[in-house]
């Protein structure tokens, strides 16, 4: 076991027993439905990054694809708490939280593929999912720099006093970042409903935990600098999560104070595929540990059969549903038209693009045009 | 009508818009209690209180961010660098924040924000605080680009700036905040990319923004009464959008352009300008297009040498008279 493993593991414990969580009353109130929904959502996200990485390597998606598989349960487990108003920002592993939030796999799967009926029209890709209708900010792809637009979101929340808070997702790398530590004073200060999550699967890239932090053990720690309240939890236990998750937004929503949630959790490919070095900077033994015995969503399936809500018939259904709404995405992506050329110039500025005044008032570009 | 200067032009603007619209607010270090660095936003903290006029930490890629971010849920945030110097320990806000996550996200966000501050040299404080980004901005589509170089040009773009739906990067000067002009009291926009004619001549064409257009201005008297060489000013006022067509016409009337940039000349303003000269008036041009720019040297210190490293009027007539 590497030291980054023994870390995780031992955050695991450290975190609150499942027993508790299960009775926290947040999940006392879950429907079996909600619960089984948890789960789709979760193989849902799995399957679709599987298509994904499928095509990526047939050359159907380029350029950078960071996958969520083996932190599912975060932005799934976040989102399933979202309360209408709440927002949602992240980084460049965002595939999992735009479904998360209810984006379609068809628009997602357009993105990657670069095509005209991508959530983003072809032009964000991989790491630039938007959903602003629900709540979801994207997809930012430098490290940390999300964090500073989190502030704002939970800034103009309070500033409309609207009773809600702003979820803003990072990894472990990015705490590094002098933004981030700019942002954790500024939401302590200003007492802004700001729950900040660090999905720390112990990587930022290739380089471990412990060569990259001066604080080894809880980077959520750092909190304590800001006089703000900080937490850890499992990843890989859902109801645990949940639990916490609620504890920190509620008290965003209701105190408007900010919170510094640490999730231990472990991603099972690469930084991005492109990362040549997946299996270099860890063991084999490590990653397979992770699968066989830390996986969310096994997990959470073993658990929903010990509450005799699923049977392996269904489960079996709930996958193959997943499967089968990752491959149609696929086909739906492949079948899109590729973008107009003419749409290089679109979206650059709104004012341009409503033809207002201001729009149509001197040059807005300085090109050839297509 | 009432002759004010450019500071209070803006702090009027300000005034304006926080009366007008609930989402506008202003942010930044030093802008409430002390009433600005350089007094730009007196009065309005005590006017508007604390959610409205927001002094923050010394922090300018998190409050950069908070910007972006509240301007993306329908607030007008105005964030006030103390000097667009500091910009660049926020750059990825302003560049790859608020000037790309319109496009990534296929036109579902805007950012209506304002980010202002003074952007000059000339004022014996080294290279660090003498940045002029102009041209970095610029550079970025989805950014928009204002340096008024009047009080009244100040307080119409302004306030265009504050209405305006995508992210303004309004570009002020430390040596300009205490200039006079006659400024009408109460609401008028002026357009984002409109140029302005500060002074009609007939010989040759000074194109100029920001404080440079007071020393063209200066230098066009002096042409006139030394050589008899008339010389028409145009102020650009907008750099993205650009006003090309008012250029474009003056150079069609004197066919002799001088181009005047406190911006360093590699890549800078004028350079765009000078390749949109040679693009679409070639054959208007009875003389090669010429520029006076900031010496290409990082902004020095002592006092009578970085007088003469920004443009002046000497530079500009001598350089205008090479053209005849």
């Amino acid at each position: 076991m590497t030291t980054a493993d023994s870390t995780q593991a031992e955050k695991s414990k450290k975190s609150t027993s499942s027993c508790v969580s299960t009775q926290a009353v947040i999940n006392l109130t879950l429907t079996p439905e909600q619960k089984i929904k948890a789960l789709a959502d979760m193989w849902r996200i799995r399957r679709f990054e599987q298509q994904a990485l499928k095509f990526y390597n047939q050359d159907k998606i380029a350029g950078f694809l960071h996958l969520y598989i083996g932190q599912e349960s975060i932005a799934v487990a976040a989102a399933s708490l979202m309360n209408g108003q709440d927002e949602m920002i992240t980084a460049y592993r965002d595939h999992g939280h735009a479904l998360a939030v209810g984006m379609s796999m068809e628009e997602c799967m357009a993105e990657l593929f670069g095509k005209a009926t991508g959530c983003s029209k072809g032009k964000g890709g991989s790491m630039h999912f938007f959903a602003p209708d629900k709540h979801y900010w994207g997809g930012h792809g430098i490290v940390g720099g999300q964090v500073p637009l989190g502030l704002g979101l939970a800034f103009a929340l309070k500033y409309k006093k609207i009773p809600a808070c702003a979820l803003c997702f990072l990894g472990d790398g990015a705490v590094n970042q002098g933004p981030v530590s700019e942002s954790l004073n500024f939401a302590s200060l200003f007492e802004l409903p700001l729950v900040i999550i660090i999905e720390n699967n112990g990587y930022s890239m290739g380089t471990s935990l412990e060569r990259s932090s001066s604080i080894q053990h809880y980077l959520a720690q750092r909190a304590e600098g800001f006089d703000m309240a900080w937490g850890l939890a499992n990843g890989s236990n859902y109801y645990e999560l949940r639990a916490k998750l609620h504890e920190a937004m509620e008290r965003a929503r209701s105190e408007s104070k900010p919170f510094l949630l640490e999730v231990a959790t472990y991603r099972y490919y690469g930084h991005s595929i492109a990362d040549a070095n997946a299996k270099k900077y860890r063991s084999a033994e490590e990653i397979e540990n992770y699968k066989a015995n830390h996986d969310p969503i096994i997990l959470w399936q073993k658990q929903l059969l010990e509450e005799k809500l699923l049977t392996e018939e269904s489960i079996t259904a709930i996958d193959e549903a997943a499967k089968k709404e990752a491959a149609a995405s696929v086909a739906f992506a492949e079948a899109s038209p590729w973008p107009d050329p003419e749409s290089i110039f679109s979206d650059v500025y709104y004012e341009v693009d409503q033809d207002s005044e201001a729009g149509r008032t001197g040059a807005h570009f300085f090109s050839d045009r297509v | 009508m009432p002759v004010i200067d450019y500071k209070t032009a803006l702090n009027q603007a300000f005034a304006e818009e926080l009366t007008r619209d609930e989402s506008v607010f202003l942010i930044g270090e030093e802008v409430a209690q002390y009433n600005g660095a350089y007094k730009v936003t007196k009065g309005l903290w005590e006017r508007f209180g604390s959610k409205r006029v927001i002094d923050t930490p010394i922090s300018e890629a998190a409050f950069l961010g908070l910007g972006v971010g509240a301007a993306m849920m329908g607030l007008r945030p105005v964030v006030e660098l103390m000097f667009w110097s500091f910009a660049y320990v926020g750059f990825d806000q302003i560049i790859n924040n608020a000037g790309c996550v319109r496009y990534m996200s296929g036109g579902l966000i805007n950012v209506p924000m304002v980010i202002r501050g003074p952007a000059n040299g000339g004022t014996n404080v080294g290279a660090t605080h003498s940045h002029t980004p102009e041209n970095f901005l610029a550079n970025t589509p989805g950014l928009k680009v204002v340096a008024p170089a009047t009080p009244y040009d100040a307080k119409g773009l302004m306030i265009a700036s504050i209405r305006d739906n995508d992210t303004v990067c309004f570009m002020e000067n430390t040596l300009l905040y205490g200039e006079t002009g006659e400024v009408p009291e109460g609401s008028y926009t002026i357009p984002l990319g409109v140029a302005d004619i500060k002074r009609e001549g007939t010989d040759v064409s000074f194109v100029a923004h920001g404080r440079a257009v007071l020393t063209a201005l200066a230098a066009a008297e002096r042409l006139e009464a030394e050589h008899g060489i008339s010389a028409e000013v145009v102020d650009l006022r907008s750099i993205r959008p650009l006003d090309e067509e008012t250029i474009l016409h003056s150079i069609a009337k004197t066919h002799r352009v001088v181009l005047i940039d406190e911006n360093k000349p590699f890549c800078g303003v004028s350079a765009q300008i000078a390749a949109m000269i040679a693009e679409k008036a070639f054959d208007q041009l009875d003389a090669p297009v010429l520029r006076v720019t900031a010496l290409d040297a990082p902004a020095i210190y002592s006092m009578p040498l970085e007088k003469i490293q920004l443009p002046t009027s000497e530079r500009i007539i001598a350089k205008a008279l090479t053209l005849f």
